[in-house]
C-alpha cells in the first residue's frame, strides 16, 4: 500500500472511531435530557406543594374564591368516588371482554374487537367526555358523578382488557388441560384455575388503567363538573383533584396557587404509587404500547 | 448429483509442503460464566485450503469458529483464554483492533441474513464503511465479488432489488459475496448449507472449491459427507475438546481415536 | 328437563342445567361484555356525526378555512383551531423526536443491562404524569422561565418571523414544549421497542463484515426498524393531538393565527374544553360537535397507521421478507 493510502486509510479508521464515539455522547445527552424534565417536574411540584399540605387540605372544604384557607377534602373524597364508579363500568367490560378474547378470540369479530379497542384508548379524553355528556348528561339535564364515573370508566376498558387479555393468554395450556380434564366446565375452569393464575397480573393491570384515570381532567369537566360543597351524590355534580387543580391553578390568587400546588402533590403521589407499583410488577412480561 | 461412494472420496491429497499456517491456536479455552464451552484446543489451519470441523451438537466447533474472528466478544460473560495467531500475531492482544480483524476474518453464518437493502447495497456495505472505493470504482468491486460467488450472472440484471427477493441459495451466495467484498484473508463458514435444499447446497461446494484457491476457508458442518468432500484436513470437537485432527482421508476412513471412529461411523450425534 | 346422572345411565345431559349449556352462557356472556366496546365506538361515531350536521349543513368546506369563530353571531369556521392544533404538535414532534431517538438508542443498544430498566422505568415515569399536572407546572415554570428566553430570541432573531411577537411567555412556543415533555416517553418505549426487535443475525452479519457499532446500527439496524421507528414518532403525533389540559393551561386560549411562535394561539380539544359547557345555541354546539368529530377521526386514522408501521416490524418480518 502506498504511503498515501496508508495515511487515508488511518484517517478512515480515525473517523470511523470518532463517530462512533460522537454517537455514545450524543445518544447519552437525549437520555439525559429526556429524563431531565421529569426531575423538574417533580421537584417543583414537591417544593411548591409541599408548604400547602396541612391537616385543613385533607379535613376542609374550599373558600369561596378569594378567601384564603379552607381545603380539597371535598374533591379527594369526589375523586375516590369517581374512580369507584368507574371501576363498575371499566372492570366488568374489560375483564370479561379480556377473558373473551383470550378463550375464544381467534374469529374475526374478536379482531374486530382488539382492533377497537386500540382505537378507543387513542381516543383523546375530551371527546370521551362529550359522548358521555351526550349519552347521560343532556337526557339526565345535569352534571353527575354518574357521568363522570362512566366517562372514567370508559377509558379505563382498553387498558384492562388487553393487560386481562394477555395475561390470561400467559397462563399455560396444561393447567386449563388439568382442570378440564378433572371434568370442570371452561367457565369454573376460566374462573376457578386460569384467573386465580393470572389474578396478580390483572389486579396490576387494574391499577395502572385506575392511575391513568384518576389524574383525568378533560372528560370530568363535561360530565362531573365541580362543586364547593361535600358531595357524595351520584347524580349531582362531583368535585374531583384534578378538575380543582385545574380551576384553582388559572384564578388569580396566591391562596389558590398554593392549594392547587398541594393538590398537584397528592395527586402525583398517588398516581406515582399505583404506577410504579403496576409496572414493577409486570415489567419484563409483556409491553404495552399505550 | 453425490453418488453414494463420494463419501469416502479424499478430497485432492495436500500438498504439504508448500501451503504455511495461516491460523494457529494454542490451548484455546472459552467460558460462558461458569460454563466451559471449549477446553485447551491446539490446532493449526493451513492457508488456502479448506478446513473443516466436525462434532455432534453442542459440541463447541461453531464457538470455535466464531473464536478466529472473535464475535464471541460480543456474548456478555464470555471469557477467552489461550492464543490465537492470524500470520504470527496473536489476535486477543488488547492492542488488536478488532474492525481491522474482521477485514481479513470474514464469516458466513448459518442462515444467510442479507441487509433489508438491494443486492447492490448489500455488497458494498462493507467496502463503503471501510473506505476501500467509491462510485465506479465500488460498483467495479461489487461486481467482480458478485462474480467470484457465482453469483452475477443471475443478480446483474436486478442489482437494485430487494435482496429479500433471492432464493435462499441466491441469499446465501450474497452473503458470501458480501464477505468477499472486502477481501479477507480467511472465510468462515458456520453450516453454510443447513438451511439450503440439496442443489443450493451442491452450488455452494463448487463454490469453496473455487474459492479455496485465494482464500482460507473454515467450515463448521454437521454433515459429515459434506466435509469428507470439500475439506483437505478436518477436526473433531467433542464436548469442547479437540479430540483429533488431520488430513480428512484419514479421519474419515482410519482415524486414530475411538471416539472420532464412532461419530464418522455414526454411532452418535 | 332431567339430568340423568345413574352411575350406568346415559352421560348426556340436556337443558338448562347442564354444563354444556352453562358454557354456551358463559361465552355469549364475555361475547356481549366484549362487544361493548364495539357498540361504544358505534355510538361515539355516530353521535359525533348527526350532532354535527346542522354546522355541516350550514358551512360546509367554509368551516375548515373559515377564521372566524362567533357564537353571538353564528357564525363558526374552525381554521384557527386546526392551526393551533397543528402546529403545537409540530413543535412537539420537533423537539421531541430528536432527543427520544437518541435516548431509544441508548436504551435499546448501548446501555448496559443493568441500566436499562432503571432508565426506561424513568422515562416511562414521565408518561404517568397527570395532564393538569404538567399544566400548573407549565403557568407556574415554564412559562416565566420561557420570558426571557423568548425576549432574547426576540431580541437577536426578531427578523425572523418565527420570533416576532412579544414576549408573553404564554402562547404556542409554550404549548409546544409542554407537548414535548409528554410526548417524549412513547415516542421513546416504542422506539426502543421497535429496536430491540431487529434481529441479532442483522447485527452480527454486520459486526462479522468489521463494522463499528455506529455503522451496524446506521446501516442494517436502522433499515430494518424505520418503519416501526416511522410509527412510534405518529404514535406521539396523535397523542399530542389530543391533548387537552396542560395544552389548555399554557397555550393563551386566544383563536389567532400567527407566524410567531411567542403568540398565543388555540387548539381544538382546548376550544372544546373551554366553550362546550357554556355554549347554548344549537349551532353553536354541532359546530362544537364537528370540532370534536374532526378531533375524534384524524386521530383514529393516526393511530391506525402507526400502530400498522410499528406491526411491520416488531410483530413479524419487515414488509418484503420472503418466507
Amino acid at each position: 500500500m502506498s504511503a498515501l493510502a496508508a495515511r487515508r486509510a488511518g484517517l478512515q479508521q480515525l473517523r470511523r472511531r470518532a463517530a462512533n464515539s460522537t454517537m455514545w455522547f450524543v445518544a447519552v445527552l437525549c437520555v439525559l435530557a429526556a429524563i431531565l424534565p421529569l426531575g423538574f417536574v417533580l421537584y417543583y411540584v414537591l417544593a411548591q406543594g409541599a408548604s400547602g399540605i396541612n391537616l385543613d387540605f385533607f379535613t376542609k372544604l374550599p373558600k369561596p374564591v378569594g378567601e384564603p384557607g379552607g381545603g380539597m377534602a371535598n374533591a379527594i373524597v369526589g375523586s375516590l368516588i369517581l374512580v369507584g364508579l368507574a371501576s363498575l363500568v371499566g372492570l366488568p367490560v374489560g375483564i370479561l371482554g379480556g377473558i373473551y378474547l383470550a378463550e375464544f378470540g381467534n374469529n374475526r369479530f374478536a379482531w374486530t374487537i382488539r382492533f377497537l379497542s386500540d382505537v378507543l384508548s387513542g381516543v383523546p379524553s375530551i371527546v370521551v367526555g362529550i359522548f358521555i355528556w351526550a349519552m347521560v348528561v343532556v337526557p339526565t339535564h345535569r352534571l353527575s358523578g354518574m357521568a363522570g364515573g362512566a366517562a372514567l370508566g370508559v377509558m379505563m376498558i382498553p387498558t384492562v382488557m388487553r393487560t386481562t387479555e394477555e395475561l390470561v393468554r400467559l397462563v399455560p395450556m396444561s393447567l386449563r388441560e388439568a382442570s378440564l380434564s378433572l371434568g370442570a366446565t371452561h367457565r369454573r375452569t376460566v374462573f376457578k384455575v386460569v384467573l386465580v393464575a393470572a389474578r396478580g397480573g390483572v389486579v396490576t393491570g387494574v391499577l395502572l388503567a385506575v392511575s391513568r384515570i384518576a389524574g383525568e381532567a378533560a372528560p370530568l369537566l363535561l360530565t362531573a363538573g365541580s362543586s364547593p360543597f361535600w358531595s357524595t351524590r351520584i347524580d349531582q355534580p362531583m368535585p374531583s383533584l384534578p378538575v380543582q387543580i385545574f380551576t384553582y391553578a388559572i384564578q388569580p390568587y396566591d391562596d389558590c396557587h398554593r392549594q392547587a400546588w398541594a393538590a398537584a402533590l397528592v395527586l402525583v403521589s398517588l398516581v406515582f404509587v399505583l404506577s410504579v407499583a403496576a409496572r414493577y410488577a409486570t415489567r419484563g412480561r409483556f409491553r404495552m404500547v399505550r | 448429483m453425490v453418488s453414494a461412494s463420494a463419501s469416502l472420496r479424499p478430497a485432492s491429497l495436500p500438498r504439504q509442503g508448500d501451503r504455511g499456517t495461516k491460523i494457529e491456536v494454542e490451548h484455546l479455552s472459552f467460558y460462558y460464566g461458569r460454563f466451559q464451552a471449549l477446553k485447551d484446543v491446539s490446532l493449526a489451519i493451513r492457508e488456502r485450503q479448506i478446513t473443516a470441523l466436525i462434532g455432534p451438537s453442542g459440541c463447541g466447533k461453531s464457538t470455535f469458529l466464531r473464536a478466529l474472528n472473535r464475535m464471541n466478544d460480543i456474548i456478555e460473560g464470555a471469557r477467552t483464554e489461550g492464543v490465537v495467531r492470524l500470520d504470527g500475531e496473536d489476535i486477543y492482544d488488547p492492542a488488536v483492533d478488532v474492525v481491522a480483524l474482521r477485514r481479513r476474518v470474514g464469516m458466513v453464518f448459518q442462515r444467510p441474513n442479507p441487509f433489508p437493502m438491494s443486492v447492490f447495497e448489500n455488497v458494498a456495505y462493507a467496502p463503503r464503511i471501510h473506505g476501500l472505493a467509491r462510485g465506479s470504482d465500488l460498483e467495479e468491486l461489487v461486481e467482480d465479488s458478485l462474480k467470484r460467488a457465482a453469483l452475477w450472472e443471475e443478480v446483474k440484471d436486478k442489482l437494485k432489488a430487494s435482496a429479500f427477493e433471492l432464493s435462499g441459495g441466491q441469499q446465501q451466495r450474497l452473503c458470501i459475496s458480501r464477505v468477499l467484498a472486502i477481501d479477507p484473508a480467511v472465510v468462515l463458514m458456520d453450516e453454510p448449507c443447513s438451511a439450503l435444499d440439496p442443489a443450493s447446497t451442491l452450488r455452494i461446494e463448487e463454490l469453496m472449491h473455487e474459492l479455496q484457491q485465494k482464500y482460507t476457508i473454515v467450515i463448521v458442518t454437521h454433515n459429515m459427507q459434506q466435509a469428507a468432500r470439500v475439506s483437505q484436513e478436518t477436526g473433531f470437537f467433542l464436548h469442547g475438546e479437540l479430540i483429533e485432527f488431520g488430513p480428512s482421508a484419514m479421519i474419515f476412513t482410519d482415524p486414530t481415536d475411538k471416539r472420532t471412529e464412532d461419530y464418522v461411523t455414526g454411532r452418535f450425534g | 328437563m332431567q339430568r340423568t346422572v345413574s352411575a350406568h345411565g346415559s352421560l348426556k345431559a340436556r337443558g338448562v342445567l347442564s354444563p354444556w349449556f352453562g358454557d354456551r352462557v358463559f361465552r355469549w356472556t364475555t361475547l356481549l361484555f366484549a362487544a361493548c366496546v364495539l357498540a361504544i365506538i358505534a355510538l361515539l361515531a355516530y353521535l359525533l356525526l348527526a350532532d354535527s350536521v346542522p354546522a355541516m349543513r350550514a358551512f360546509s368546506w367554509r368551516f375548515l378555512s373559515g377564521r372566524n369563530w362567533d357564537p353571538v353571531h353564528d357564525s363558526f369556521g374552525a381554521l384557527p383551531f386546526i392551526y393551533g392544533t397543528l402546529v403545537s404538535s409540530a413543535l412537539a414532534l420537533l423537539v421531541a423526536v430528536p432527543i427520544s431517538l437518541g435516548a431509544a438508542l441508548f436504551l435499546a443498544e448501548l446501555a448496559p443491562p443493568w441500566l436499562r430498566n432503571p432508565l426506561s422505568f424513568l422515562v416511562e415515569l414521565l408518561a404517568a404524569v397527570p395532564s393538569v399536572v404538567y399544566g400548573i407546572w407549565g403557568i407556574f415554570v415554564l412559562v416565566p422561565f420561557l420570558r426571557p428566553v423568548e425576549a432574547w430570541l426576540g431580541a437577536h432573531l426578531g427578523f425572523v418571523p418565527l420570533f416576532s411577537g412579544a414576549p408573553y411567555g404564554i402562547g404556542m412556543m409554550a404549548a409546544g414544549l409542554i407537548l414535548a415533555i409528554m410526548v417524549l416517553p412513547i415516542i421513546t418505549a416504542v422506539s426502543r421497542d421497535v429496536l430491540r426487535a431487529v434481529p441479532v443475525s442483522q447485527r452480527e452479519a454486520a459486526y462479522a463484515l468489521g463494522a463499528t457499532r455506529w455503522e451496524a446500527i446506521r446501516g442494517p439496524v436502522f433499515r430494518y426498524a424505520r418503519a416501526g421507528i416511522l410509527g412510534a414518532v405518529i404514535l406521539g403525533l396523535g397523542r399530542a393531538l389530543g391533548e387537552t389540559m396542560a395544552v389548555t393551561m399554557v397555550i393563551g386560549n386566544t383563536p389567532a393565527i400567527s407566524a410567531s411562535i411567542f403568540d398565543p394561539a388555540y387548539t381544538m380539544p382546548s376550544l372544546l374544553a373551554n366553550e362546550f359547557m357554556e355554549a347554548t345555541g344549537k349551532l353553536h354546539i354541532a359546530a362544537l360537535m364537528e370540532i370534536a368529530l374532526l378531533l375524534f377521526v384524524v386521530t383514529i386514522v393516526i393511530n391506525a397507521i402507526a400502530r400498522l408501521l410499528i406491526w411491520s416490524v416488531a410483530r413479524g418480518a419487515p414488509a418484503g421478507v420472503r418466507e
